[in-house]
């Protein structure tokens, strides 16, 4: 019965209605099927709420984001970016997995993401890349690179944020150890991603090279 | 103790209060009487939390939310700057400009590493319960101080580019605070001892591997369904984690941690119900299948998963 709750999660972010919503309503409805009074599922509401106020620590860090980007952090960050200096595809990706990856290790997830950097900077150079070694590209190729231009973003993203400590997931994790008189730490928790995040580089790395290789082959033959 | 855990939530509820302030007066957006009084209610909670009953904090998320619900958040419009006056103030600090990002982590670790237990007067110096946040805190107000020296910028300046910030994230800023109160929920309401016999029923008796195996795959798998893995993580945990891997193998919480976040971002990376991360880029870079970037994503998630999985089992099996 319990698990209706988990199931109106499920219905409410398929029929993509808001998470915030559907995440507090599947808790009182739960905490409801289990009969716990509604006055006492508020309270617990509230506490829960007050125990894990550090899990929104990065309001802390806004003002120093907000202040270095007014400053031209993410054009210092463009500019990095555009020195590589690099002929290939895989190349130009590979650089950005690795400024993204650390990026978000330090906590500047801000240095990238869809919007303000693959569409206006890295997609257009991994493009040019192509553009400059294989002349006119044709539209399934261009299609790829730039599918792997996101597809690079996501993954440095992902596989380096949680090794900041003040990310959410982090913080998620050692609060819910916490509540459940678990002694846990969420430095070491850090540190402890950084094994995956170094194989997730590696293998994404050879994948990149993989696709020069197959990008040699299919339009290598037609020169410039 | 000279700072407190508490002082870092008012920190955080001082500049959500600013923010509030500012969106508040903002002719520009149609809606800044709810915007501004979610994150006026929000501040309160930040900062009276420790004070306030916790029903009335509850009811509180509550209004927060049903602002949410009837018409959402929306944001003033920010006059862009021109590309050439931000340019003209990146060459003024160029690369030194990460120096004040880059503090925060460094402070936070060696704050937390060389701070725990020091007494001045009798008093302990950094919060005892929870060394690491308040590190965390004094490190980030540093990093303003530095950033602010080096920017010549003013704290209300700081409290303006934290707004636009704020607005930008919006009601998500609420999200991990809310699935954490609903793994609370689900642990009261036994959600967790639900799936642990699900488990039971299915996994050879003692098989460490095999728990392995059905915990890092249904991180990934339920967040696949979720499009989530904040989401999963409270359910598995609760359900498998904790009782098996961690009650029974005597795991490490940190590894489990550390790498089943991982085990489902693995499934974030396969699933369109990540809109954000696998459909909306796809829209903005004109491709024709939807589904694209997520096909270019899988081999690298799955090889991914896999070595999380061995990696887990490593690590609890050799009990490191």
């Amino acid at each position: 019965m319990v698990l209706i709750g988990v199931l109106l999660i499920m219905i409410g972010f398929v029929l993509r209605i808001n998470s915030a919503v559907v995440v507090t309503i599947s808790a009182l409805v739960t905490g409801m099927i289990a009969g716990i009074p509604i006055t006492s599922i508020i309270t617990q509401f509230g506490e829960a709420f007050t125990t894990n106020r550090y899990m929104s620590i990065l309001i802390v860090t806004l003002p120093v984001i907000g202040l270095l980007e007014k400053n031209g952090l993410q054009q210092q960050a463009a500019k990095i970016v555009s020195k590589i200096k690099a002929i290939t595809v895989g190349r130009v990706l590979t650089m950005y997995l690795l400024i993204r990856e650390a990026g978000a290790a330090l906590g500047l997830n801000s240095l990238g993401g869809h919007p303000q950097t693959v569409r206006p900077l890295i997609a257009p150079m991994a493009e040019g890349a192509a553009l400059s070694k294989y002349g006119k590209l044709p539209e399934k190729e261009q299609q790829e690179i730039r599918a792997h231009a996101a597809a690079t973003d996501n993954i440095g993203l992902f596989f380096g944020e949680d090794i900041f400590v003040a990310v959410g997931a982090i913080l998620l994790m050692n609060g819910f150890f916490e509540q459940n008189n678990i002694p846990a730490d969420p430095i070491s928790m850090a540190l402890w991603g950084i094994p995956t995040a170094i194989f997730a580089f590696i293998v994404h790395a050879i994948r990149l090279r993989m696709f020069d290789k197959k990008l040699d082959k299919r339009l290598g033959s037609r020169g410039k | 103790m000279i700072f407190s855990v508490e002082m870092i939530y008012v920190l955080m509820g001082i500049i959500v209060l600013g923010c509030s302030l500012y969106i508040f007066t903002d002719r520009t957006n149609s809606r800044r009487l709810a915007s501004g009084s979610f994150y006026l209610i929000y501040s309160v909670t930040l900062m009276f939390g420790k004070i306030i009953p916790p029903f009335y904090i509850g009811l509180m998320v509550i209004v927060m939310v049903l602002i949410i619900a009837s018409g959402g958040l929306k944001k003033g419009e920010h006059v862009e700057e021109s590309l050439a006056v931000k340019e003209e103030r990146r060459k003024r600090l160029g690369g030194r400009l990460f120096l004040p990002a880059i503090l925060i982590p460094i402070l936070t670790l060696v704050g937390s590493k060389l701070l725990d237990g020091v007494k001045i007067g009798g008093k302990a110096l950094l919060d005892p319960s929870n060394v690491t946040m308040v590190a965390l805190g004094l490190a980030c107000l540093t990093a303003i101080i530095v950033a602010m020296w080096m920017t010549r910028g003013t704290p209300t300046g700081a409290v303006k580019e934290s707004r636009r910030l704020l607005e930008s994230i919006g009601w998500a800023v609420l999200l991990p605070q809310l699935l954490a109160t609903l793994g609370t929920i689900y642990t009261t309401a036994g959600v967790g001892t639900v799936v642990s016999d699900a488990v039971t029923a299915i996994i050879p008796e003692g098989s460490l591997f095999w728990i392995v195996v059905i915990f890092c795959l249904g991180m990934a798998i339920f967040t696949m369904i979720m499009g989530n893995a904040f989401a999963a993580f409270p359910i598995m945990a609760a359900g498998i984690a904790i009782p098996f891997l961690i009650k029974q193998f005597d795991a490490n919480p940190n590894h489990i941690a550390a790498i089943s976040m991982f085990a489902g971002y693995c499934g974030t990376l396969m699933t369109p119900m990540a809109a954000n991360f696998n459909i909306v880029p796809a829209a903005l870079l004109d491709l024709k299948d939807k589904n694209h970037v997520i096909k270019v994503q899988i081999p690298t998630a799955l090889a991914v998963l896999v070595f999380n999985i061995i990696l887990m089992y490593f690590l609890v099996s050799l009990g490191i």
